[in-house]
């Protein structure tokens, strides 16, 4: 078919941007992580990940994503099932009320953090004020999860609503006509309809919170690294781009597990629309 | 009673969510430029952002290209997704895939895979980092946006549509661009503004591929971070905030309105 | 009959200022297949859904076997509901969604098994309850979703448009299924649905409803034969509704047209609506100039049996299969017929109409009861 063929032709200039732009990039950072500066083939640099002090950094980075995101979890679900009780009138506004702060530069609201949390920080004048005790949560892990939390909610929420929003509501009276509280129906209808809101949302908080970079250096204070600060360091510090590369293979092997997590579950691909 | 709690609950998160915005505006207004203290209120950042040629400067750039990679974004991202739904489900799925690798990768990879990608241009022909690498990568991460707003109108679009305009008589070109494009219009519409933003707010990406001299809002904010962040940023960031705001609402309201109408009649 | 087992008393419900129903009363006898019919917007759903309990009633109360369940969230009460698409719990295998309500109630193992054997068998799909609701047609789903909610033992089943989503011939068989469901059960079904026919099929008792108000409650047949205003004679089956006046008893004039009728105490030179269903009209074929003939003719008292009492020209013709539907222009209304016998277009006809197949009623007294037009 003639008209066929034009159609196609169409995504010929993506097709090319794709192979320059995404594989061919793709396909260097693998070259330079499985070579040396000899231009040899080793597995040197991927290996590295088991020196203590990059052990530590990604040990660290999947600890504290980890933690985020069940923290993200359990604020998001009960938020997700408020919003979706909504009338359908009001739905739109709201989701957007959330998701609003996402418009707003995320390097200054993260600062807007640090001077919140700052030990002579605005909070910590609040709690004196008030003759409360002060926290001390700046540049402590804490104030990691506390900013991967922040920076990464609304990425939770919205998938969670939109699968929460999406199950029929006569399959939740069909639960409540069948005998079930309102228990019995989250726990045994509402949670399992929405697992793949759960799964998407976990990947979008779990895989920008493990490579992050930025939240630990502005609320860590510089001194705890994760893995994504060491990255970074070879690259923009050591110029070391096979020791960058090497790591940078072992974060994208904890991506595509989570990847290959998400495709099971998700199979319509429903989470990721934001 | 659950009622309340409900209302609360909600007003925590959101309490949550916009407590840095409030700190960034209050601030934005302050005349002294620490950010521990209150020395009253002022418009003096937002005076001085205006006659900031640098901030100004980088506000362009920042602008410049988000408007330049969502527009062409948006121009190769919809041809593509129009292509991709003729090809076989097994090429198709194949393109998605690797459509899918700069939205679920790390961005610090993305980055990273593309600074290497330059260093080499560099190296063997004498590429210069700066506004065009920004631009390269900016279009290569809006790109996949686009196409995931544009591919299910695509798909809701009635094939035959398009045969038919053929079977009475018109060329591909004339039919495309009378019969498709107008079909698909609002998901290219949303695809830019998701672009814009993707690129407005982008920080990773950008730092590793901007080289030096250029800069971003986000990667201007994260160098001053350190030595402490200039108040007439809050200023701009307010400023760009309440426009996107304005924008949003402007967007969300018409069409809505719209439907509404057609709804009571 | 039998005794009231639902006693809905003077419910009102709005959404918004959308007043759905208004002030109504109605009563369930026990072990009914009642159907609450009439087009979308009529307030049927709603009704269901107050009994169900996902509604609460603004003013009203629900009486259910003597006690008052108007404030009863829907897990406590003793009936179920089949919903329309199904809403089957996509998650689970059949066997657990049929489970599902038994195990809230905390039955033992063996029984929920016992029961999901029977409902399965009941519903004819003995195999398959370890599939999941997707891989089902339609119309396997609807019967799960029936059984999913009669190994409740409940006593009365509320069935929301259960059939919409199947297509014809799929429905029709569902009807005999459900009739036979019904009979074997020997509980109370109450019937939600726009489709006329459906409504005729399986029930007892037929409630018409429009705009928020019951129009007519009675047998299939009653509704069918003598409905009771313009809005439920034009939404059962088609039909010709005209507006005339009642000259006296036993004599109204349709069009200019003396007829003779069995209907008395309407008054005299009262304007009310005919309603003559297409197959009750007669037609005879006339001469293309039957005019002379019949102006020749002395006008005797007979003339209509060879002349008809109305004359017009067929204008369509339409083969149904059993029968020809055609339209008739007759002294400026067009004409419904249906017959075995067939009349070209542009043949003159002559009409006649037993006087038992003419309905008589009131015009409609005031603006609310006025047939609304039919939403599909």
């Amino acid at each position: 078919m003639k008209s066929n063929k034009f159609i196609k032709l169409l995504s010929a200039p993506y097709i090319v941007w794709a192979v320059g732009f995404i594989i061919i990039p793709l396909i260097m950072v693998f070259y330079y992580g499985l070579s040396n500066r000899d231009k040899q083939f080793t597995f040197e640099y991927v290996l590295s990940i088991a020196k203590p002090e990059h052990f530590k950094s990604l040990y660290l980075a999947l600890l504290l994503a980890l933690v985020s995101t069940i923290v993200c979890i359990l604020l998001a679900y009960p938020l997700a099932l408020i919003l979706s009780g909504l009338k359908s009138k009001n739905e739109h506004l709201v989701v957007f009320i959330f998701i609003l702060p996402m418009w707003m530069n995320f390097l200054l609201r993260t600062y807007a953090w640090m001077t919140l949390l700052e030990n002579n920080g605005v909070i910590n004048s609040i709690l004196n004020f008030l003759h409360l005790p002060n926290i001390q949560i700046i540049n402590t892990p804490a104030a990691i999860v506390f900013g991967m939390v922040y920076n990464f909610l609304p990425f939770m929420i919205l998938p969670l609503y939109n699968s929460i929003n999406k199950i029929d509501k006569n399959v939740l009276n069909a639960a409540r006509d069948l005998g079930a509280n309102y228990f019995q129906t989250l726990f045994r209808v509402i949670i399992p309809l929405s697992v793949p809101g759960i799964i998407s949302g976990i990947t979008m908080v779990f895989v920008p919170s493990l490579t992050t970079f930025v939240v630990s250096e502005m609320l860590g204070g510089g001194k705890i690294l994760l893995i994504g600060n060491v990255i970074e360091q070879e690259f923009t510090q050591n110029s070391n781009w096979y020791q960058g590369s090497g790591l940078s293979i072992v974060l994208m092997l904890f991506i595509i597990i989570s990847m290959v997590i998400t495709n099971i579950y998700d199979k319509d691909g429903e989470g990721n629309t934001l | 009673m659950i009622k309340f709690l409900k209302r609360f609950y909600a007003v925590l998160i959101l309490l949550f969510l916009y407590l840095p915005m409030i700190t960034l505006v209050v601030l934005s207004f302050n005349s002294s430029k620490s950010r521990a203290k209150w020395g009253g209120f002022s418009f003096i950042w937002y005076r001085n952002l205006f006659h900031d040629s640098e901030i100004m400067k980088v506000l362009l750039t920042t602008l410049l290209v988000a408007f330049v990679s969502a527009v062409v974004a948006c121009f190769i991202g919809t041809i593509a997704a129009i292509g991709m739904n003729k090809m076989k489900p097994f090429t198709r799925s194949a393109l998605m895939g690797v459509t899918n690798i700069p939205m679920l990768n790390a961005d610090i990879v993305t980055g990273i895979s593309l600074m290497l990608l330059f260093l080499i241009l560099k190296d063997k022909f004498g590429f210069r980092f700066g506004i065009v690498s920004i631009l390269l990568s900016h279009i290569t991460f809006n790109i996949p946006y686009v196409i995931l707003s544009v591919m299910p109108r695509i798909k809701k679009m009635n094939p035959s549509n398009y045969e038919a305009a053929l079977d009475l008589g018109a060329t591909p070109v004339y039919a495309f661009f009378k019969v498709i494009l107008p079909d698909i219009w609002p998901g290219v519409l949303s695809g830019f503004l998701m672009a814009f933003t993707m690129s407005l707010d982008d920080f990773i990406i950008t730092y590793f591929t901007k080289g030096s001299g250029v800069d971003t809002l986000s990667t201007k904010i994260y160098a001053m971070v350190k030595k402490g962040v200039n108040p007439e940023m809050y200023a701009l960031s307010t400023l760009i905030f309440v426009s996107v705001l304005i924008l949003l609402i402007l967007i969300n309201t018409l069409p809505s309105g719209g439907k509404s109408k057609k709804a009571e009649k | 009959m039998s005794k009231h087992l639902i006693d809905l008393q003077n419910i009102s419900k709005s959404f918004g200022n959308h007043l759905v129903l208004d002030e109504m009363n109605l009563y369930i006898r026990e072990n009914e297949f009642l159907t609450l019919l009439g087009p979308s917007g009529c307030g049927k759903t709603t009704t269901l859904r107050i009994i169900g309990g996902f509604e609460t009633p603004d003013v009203g109360r629900v009486i259910f076997d003597g006690e008052d369940i108007t404030n009863l969230a829907p897990n406590k009460r003793q009936l179920n509901t089949v919903f329309q698409k199904y809403a089957l719990f996509t998650h689970m295998t059949i066997a657990e969604n049929i489970a599902f309500g038994l195990k809230i109630k905390k039955k033992s193992k063996s029984y929920i098994d016992d029961k999901i054997k029977y409902a399965l068998k009941l519903v004819n799909l003995e195999d398959y309850g370890n599939r999941y609701p997707d891989s089902l047609s339609g119309g396997q789903q609807q019967r799960i979703a029936i059984a999913r909610a009669i190994v409740n033992e409940p006593k009365v089943l509320l069935l929301d448009e259960p059939l919409g989503a199947l297509d014809l011939k799929l429905r029709q068989d569902m009807q005999y299924e459900l009739i036979r469901l019904k009979k074997e059960l020997g509980i109370t079904f109450i019937y939600v649905t726009h489709d006329q026919e459906e409504a005729l099929t399986m029930s007892d008792t037929i409630v018409v409803m429009n705009q928020g108000y019951i129009q007519q409650i009675g047998t299939p047949e009653m509704i069918y034969n003598e409905p009771e205003n313009a809005f439920v004679a034009d939404f059962i089956g088609d039909s010709n509704i005209i507006s005339s006046t009642m000259i006296q008893d036993k004599l109204v004039e349709i069009l200019g047209v003396k007829f003779p009728c069995v209907d008395t105490g309407f008054g005299e030179n009262k304007p009310v609506d005919v309603v003559i269903r297409p197959e009750d009209v007669e037609m005879i074929n006339l001469l293309d100039d039957y005019e002379n003939e019949m102006a020749s003719a002395a006008s005797s008292e007979d003339s209509w049996k060879k002349y008809g009492r109305i004359q017009g020209v067929v204008t369509h013709i339409i083969f149904k299969g059993v029968h020809y539907e055609m339209e008739v222009m007759a002294n400026g209304f067009e004409w419904l017929v249906h017959s075995t016998q067939m009349f070209p277009v542009g043949q003159k006809v002559g009409i006649n109409v037993d006087p038992f197949n003419i309905q008589i009623m009131n015009k409609p007294a005031s603006e609310d009861e006025e047939a609304a037009p039919i939403e599909e």
